[in-house]
């Protein structure tokens, strides 16, 4: 471990416009939905506020990344500074695993104790007072508040689009190693070739998502407003499919710089983060489709 | 306002001074309870209690006589050991005992809290926002229970009860020596259901029921208050519980009572009543029922309890008026009244607010009205 | 805190810019460290009137101040503000400020990152101090927003609230990384893990901590986000979910939530003591192992908060044993502290007063925290103001001590400067009464039924409760004297040593007094 070169960057006004920006996200996004939901209140113009926050903030980080590729590309870092993003990445992606344990966790707890309660099982089967007509089975076809309250009318078969996602999905993971592997190798075109199926593959699956939403919506019933089992399915799928889009973006970046001829075999580490990032989502993707579709 | 806080500083400043005078008659410590349960719980509460004291000497001892010992004004030297694999062993062992000493009793008195059954009398009660519902299961005996302390007394406009905050209009009135099981729920927001001196405490969770249990001693007649325990909204300080402990026999007596009352109130309503006895009932109920949310005089209360007076739905809506106040809306503190208030007082009610506060409307608001909107 | 007169004399190479840029754009981990040391100041002092609101509004019985619903909003905006506003945001300043030093690192080792994770903090809490003056008023649920309270009953302020949320988990987590990843890869030659000072370790299983549970309450948040605007039914039954899973999830964040405010607690006092008794902590490694597993039980007692909402009889008793079993770890500290004054030769300056007061006054609120912890009591314990003086006795004369503590230690450090001693002993002094005369007959007025969240209550209370309010004004007013001697040693003072301590040890004290504004450019080597 050395540190004598350990790059420190010049002052940035990177992280107080970016500051701006999310704050115009937030108090944007705050003031649009406050809007939708209660028709009016709130300040005028939320929409401007949103739009400019998230232009500031994708116009600062498309710079900070860019200084960013620039200063590696002149050298400016040390095999540690490799390590400092290597280790900033891997806890990052922790922290994403942490965001999905919450939703899983709510999943179990919903199918484990609060369902069969509600249904005068267990520990507070008295419960069932409240709710004489329902009857806990999952997918929960009939909430506990009845006719009020209307579940789905049938729920996704996983043995088509969600089969045919994971499908998708693993193959991709395939050829983003394949891609990685070429890029080791210094095969260039190769590593394009791959990178551009994997991207190409995260595409259709979240295609076959969206297709999967609009049945879910249009045919069946399952929507937000169903019941406990609409609010696990949609938050679960629809958190892993923005994440699969932010991949897929990112990897479709590292195509271009690929393209710009940026990377060595042994330098490329923005590469790999994407790749790590992506078998994240794959292995999140695994977990949704045993806990959410199958079982 | 100023001169009373005076007053209080300086009672506390002299108190502070006599302390041990005081002091005796301040409340300091659990209440004992009048259950097997509460009892057990303040013991174990005195054990852990003086565990945690005797640890604390022997610690804090330890550490002053250092502070005063090893001192460097006292020529000190410090000495350079620091570590001793014997001594961490040993203090991390033995409050390990002391932890087992304290689990065991803890364990046995939490399954017995835990065992709701053979119940004799079984008791549903509901939380709203912000009073308490009664139902005696299989009794058809049930009521709401209010806070019957008035606002000049919260205000500071005339001198506190004795009980202040702490008194309802309607006592939940139990049997001694018999098995009370209560089913607690709530209509809207967490409440918890709280009586100190039987040691009960269950949050009321919508949507579900908690159960609870408690049989008061023969001999241990009486009133036992306790209050809201969750955070439930703007006036979760204002909604008590008065336990009335009687013996089984008055219990039963009280049962008939409260049927017989039922019957005789829905006969009532089919009877004629004039404007103004509408008026003086209505000014009575809105008091007890209106007035915590929509202000003594119909002002309301902050952004979210409307004004009733000069209100467009108090003026020239009567079937919206009537609507809200028998359904309430549903997602806002406005509840539904019409189990709550008999079909007079809902009349009376709605009379009342459609006359007061500048609201002239000149109509009447009969009981009949209220039957046909209830179809 | 900060070190404007002094940065300006050393080194040619970059130094700071300035002006008010400096602080805007700065990506020193020293500026960065004082921007969060004021800010946290700032918050404390904001919360702090807060609770002087309410604590007026309980002087007597009645109400005389405020109404009921702001009441809530003071309370709710109290707890938030001090948690997230004043205490987390101290120790990352600390961090900031120390971490570098003690381990011999040239800054952080994501220095950009770090600068934006300060400054997302001032947006965060404008924008939820800016509700207050809205018409629907601030949130009013109380720090632990339980649902439905703050779902389907929640002024519609709580949209801006759950955003101000996520922005501040996205600051505490990029700040948790930067920390962990400083301390993996930036640290000196021979600084090997087992010879990290201990503030540097604690804060590093902090650092976990909130890596671990941050995106959690982002999830409970975004969960009630959908709940109030989208339809879903999370905590709802009629639609199969359940009041109590918000609880659980929220929880699973709170509770460590709370090491996270007295961990580096923990580290700093470690420091002190050792200092002030001349003498090595005892029991280093036993430091470290003890730290972990609080930090690993932390994960698995939070129904201890819960005890009442009805859960299953085994459910009920794990979360009990497993809460009892956190007094070992946490034992085992206080005895090695003591262990380290014993045939010490021990001093009292500021620090170590403060420190001294910590280890005596986080034992009481330990105490009763097991006392919460035995399930059968909590039944009479739960929400009442015996709940209140507990985490009051941890946070208060346990975190912020630990903090004022810190800040008395390092202050000649930074600004190069002693402070004044006896304004320091009259501060401690002050703060010590005040803490005790505010917040010990909370415990009696508890025990003796008071609920908390409360603004009004029954006249036997009236006592105690005229006494704790005269405490906290006691203690506010002191806080003012601090900022007086902060104020007055960066302007300065008696110029410290490099040294500074007698006793101190470790890299931060080989480096001049006020510390440069680049330091470790070349690491040192460490035996
Ligand atoms: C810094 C913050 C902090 C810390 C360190 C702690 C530490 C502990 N807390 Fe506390 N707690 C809070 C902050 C904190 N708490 C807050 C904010 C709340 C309320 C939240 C809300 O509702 O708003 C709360 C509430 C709370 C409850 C819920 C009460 C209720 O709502 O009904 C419980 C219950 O178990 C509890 C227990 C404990 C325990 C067992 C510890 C232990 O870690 C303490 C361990 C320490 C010791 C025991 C002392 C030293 C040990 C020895 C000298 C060894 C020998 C001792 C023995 C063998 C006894 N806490
Ligand atoms: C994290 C740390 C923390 C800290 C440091 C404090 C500090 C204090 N707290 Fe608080 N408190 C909480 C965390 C904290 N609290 C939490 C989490 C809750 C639960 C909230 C909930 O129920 O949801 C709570 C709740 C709480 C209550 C219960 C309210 C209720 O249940 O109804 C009370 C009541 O007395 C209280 C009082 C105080 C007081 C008097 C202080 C004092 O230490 C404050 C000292 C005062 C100052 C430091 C101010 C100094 C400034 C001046 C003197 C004026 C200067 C003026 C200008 C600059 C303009 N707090
Ligand atoms: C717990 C608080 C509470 C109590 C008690 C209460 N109300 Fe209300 N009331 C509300 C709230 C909140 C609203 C506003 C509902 C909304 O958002 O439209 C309301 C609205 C109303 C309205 C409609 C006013 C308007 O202008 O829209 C009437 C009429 C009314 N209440 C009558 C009553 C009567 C009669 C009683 C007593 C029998 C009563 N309320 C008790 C909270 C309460
Ligand atoms: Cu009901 Cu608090
Ligand atoms: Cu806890």
């Amino acid at each position: 471990m050395t540190t004598s070169s350990y790059y420190v960057p010049e002052s940035s006004y990177f992280p107080i416009v970016a500051s701006f920006g999310l704050i115009g996200m937030a108090a944007g996004a705050g003031g649009m939905i406050n809007h939708m939901s209660s028709g009016g209140v709130g300040y005028a113009f939320p929409h401007l506020v949103f739009l400019v926050g998230t232009l500031l903030l994708a116009f600062i980080l498309f710079n900070w990344f860019s200084k960013v590729i620039i200063e590696s590309r002149a050298g400016m870092y040390s095999p540690q500074m490799d390590m400092s993003y290597r280790w900033g990445m891997g806890w990052f992606i922790f922290s994403e695993v942490m965001f999905f344990a919450a939703f899983f966790g709510v999943l179990l707890y919903v199918r484990q104790w609060a369902g069969p309660w509600l249904d005068g099982q267990g520990d507070k089967g008295s419960s069932h007072m409240l709710w004489p007509d329902f009857d806990y089975a999952w997918p929960m076809f009939n909430n506990p508040a009845g006719a009020d309250l209307p579940g789905p009318k049938a729920v996704i078969d996983p043995w088509h689009i969600p089969l045919l996602n994971t499908v998708l999905l693993m193959s991709s993971s395939v050829t983003l190693t394949i891609a990685h592997h070429a890029l080791r190798a210094m095969h260039r075109g190769k590593t394009i070739f791959w990178l551009a199926v994997t991207v190409i593959l995260g595409a259709i699956f979240v295609y076959y998502q969206v297709l999967e939403y609009i049945e879910a919506y249009t045919e069946l019933g399952l929507t937000l407003d169903s019941g406990i089992y609409g609010s696990t399915f949609f938050m679960l799928t629809g958190f892993h499919g923005v994440h699969v889009t932010i991949g897929a973006f990112i990897l479709f970046i590292m195509w271009i710089r690929i393209c710009k001829g940026h990377f060595t075999p042994d330098q490329h580490f923005g590469f790999e983060a994407a790749a790590w990032y992506w078998h994240f989502v794959d292995m999140v993707w695994v977990g949704l489709f045993l806990f959410v579709y199958i079982l | 306002m100023f001169s009373r806080a005076w007053q209080r500083l300086s009672s506390v400043v002299l108190g502070l001074v006599s302390a041990p005078a005081a002091m005796a008659d301040w409340e300091l410590n659990m209440p004992r309870g009048i259950t097997e349960v509460s009892q057990s719980i303040y013991e174990l509460h005195m054990l852990i209690f003086w565990i945690c004291v005797w640890i604390g000497v022997v610690v804090f001892g330890v550490m002053f006589y250092s502070i005063f010992k090893h001192r460097k004004s006292k020529g000190a030297v410090a000495s350079q050991f620091h570590e001793s694999l014997g001594l961490e062993l040993l203090w991390t062992a033995v409050p390990t005992v002391i932890l087992i000493a304290m689990a065991v009793p803890a364990t046995t008195v939490l399954i017995q809290m835990y065992d709701t059954t053979n119940s004799a009398v079984d008791i549903k009660i509901t939380g709203h926002q912000w009073k308490w519902q009664y139902d005696y299961l299989g009794e058809d005996v049930g009521f709401f229970s209010n806070l019957s302390t008035t606002t000049d007394e919260i205000y500071n406009r005339t001198e506190k009860g004795e009980n202040y905050l702490l008194e309802v209009d309607k006592h939940v009135v139990v049997p001694t020596g018999q098995k009370l099981r209560f089913l607690i729920t709530s209509n809207d927001v967490i409440h918890a259901w709280w009586v100190p001196e039987i040691a009960v405490k269950k949050d009321a969770i919508p949507g579900y029921i908690n159960e609870s249990w408690a049989l008061i001693p023969e001999g241990q007649e009486g009133l036992y208050r306790g209050q809201c325990a969750e955070l439930c909204g703007v006036q979760h300080g204002f909604m008590p519980i008065v336990l009335e402990a009687v013996t089984a026999d008055e219990y039963q007596a009280w049962l008939d009572d409260q049927r017989a009352g039922k019957i005789a109130e829905a006969a009532a309503a089919l009877g004629d009543f004039s404007y103004d006895e509408l008026m003086v009932e209505g000014a009575e109920v809105y008091a007890r029922s209106c007035a915590g949310c929509h202000g003594t005089e119909g002002q309301g209360m902050g952004s979210v309890f409307p004004a009733l007076a000069g209100s467009p739905i108090a003026i020239n809506d009567m079937a919206g008026h009537i609507d809200i106040v028998l359904n309430g809306k549903a997602g806002t503190a406005m509840q539904s009244f019409s189990a709550q208030l008999s079909d007079v007082e809902i009349a009376a009610v709605i009379t009342y607010e459609r006359n007061a506060w500048g609201n002239d409307t000149g109509e009447t608001v009969t009981p009949q009205m209220i039957i046909d909107a209830k179809k | 805190m900060t070190t404007a007169t002094a940065s300006h004399d050393d080194h040619g190479h970059h130094g700071p810019a300035k002006g008010i840029m400096r602080w805007v754009l700065t990506t020193n981990h020293k500026d960065i460290g004082t921007l969060y040391l004021w800010f946290a100041f700032t918050m404390l002092l904001t919360g702090g009137v807060m609770a002087l609101i309410v604590r007026t509004e309980l002087f007597q019985p009645g109400m005389q101040l405020i109404e009921p619903e702001f009441y809530n909003q003071m309370t709710t905006m109290h707890g938030l503000i001090m948690v997230f506003g004043a205490i987390m945001p101290a120790f990352v300043g600390l961090a900031n400020w120390m971490v570098p030093l003690m381990i011999g690192a040239p800054d952080m080792a994501l220095p950009r990152m770090n600068n934006w994770s300060f400054w997302i903090l001032p947006f965060a809490f404008g924008m939820l101090l800016f509700t207050l003056f809205t018409e629907a008023g601030a949130p009013n649920f109380g720090w632990t927003f339980y649902a439905p309270l703050s779902t389907t009953y929640a002024p519609s302020s709580v949209t801006y609230f759950i955003f101000g949320v996520h922005m501040m988990g996205i600051s505490s987590i990029m700040g948790a990384i930067n920390i962990i990843v400083t301390i993996l890869n930036l640290r000196a030659p021979g600084m090997t893990l087992m010879k990290m000072p201990l503030f540097v370790w604690t804060w590093f299983i902090t650092a976990y901590l909130l890596v671990a549970v941050m995106p959690v309450l982002a999830g409970v948040v975004t969960m009630m986000l959908m709940d109030i605007h989208f339809g879903t039914s999370f905590f709802d039954a009629a639609g199969g979910g359940d009041p109590v899973l918000f609880q659980h999830v929220f929880w699973f964040f709170g509770h460590p939530e709370v090491y996270i405010m007295i961990l580096p607690a923990f580290g700093i006092v470690s420091q002190i003591i050792p200092t002030f008794a001349r003498k090595p902590l005892f029991g280093y490694a036993s430091m470290v192992y003890a730290t972990s597993s609080i930090a690993f039980l932390s994960f698995i007692v939070w129904a201890h908060h819960m005890f009442t909402v009805g859960m299953p009889l085994q459910t009920e008793l794990f979360f009990m044993y497993a809460t009892m079993l956190i007094a070992i770890p946490t034992g085992v500290k206080v005895f090695n502290w003591v262990s380290t004054m014993f045939r010490g030769s021990m001093t009292f300056e500021t620090p170590m007063l403060f420190a001294l007061a910590f280890v005596v006054l986080f034992t009481i609120g330990g105490f009763s925290g097991l006392m919460l912890a035995i399930a059968p009591a909590d039944f009479q314990y739960h929400d009442t103001y015996f709940v209140v003086a507990h985490f009051h006795y941890v946070l208060v004369p346990g975190a912020l001590f630990g903090i004022i503590a810190g800040v008395y230690y390092w202050l000649p450090k930074w600004t190069g400067n002693y402070y004044n001693e006896k304004l320091g002993k009259f501060h401690f002094w002050m703060s010590f009464i005040g803490v005790n005369v505010t917040f010990f007959p909370m415990h009696f007025v508890g025990l003796a039924g008071m609920p908390r969240r409360i603004p009004d209550y029954a006249l036997q209370f009236a006592d105690f409760n005229a006494i704790a309010t005269v405490g906290a004004f006691i203690f506010g007013f002191s806080q003012l004297i601090f900022l007086f001697i902060l104020i007055k040693t960066i302007r300065g003072g008696e110029k410290a040593t490099d040294q500074v301590w007698e006793g101190a040890e470790g890299l931060e004290w080989t480096i001049p007094s006020p510390a440069p504004y680049h330091t470790f450019a070349e690491a040192p080597h460490v035996k």
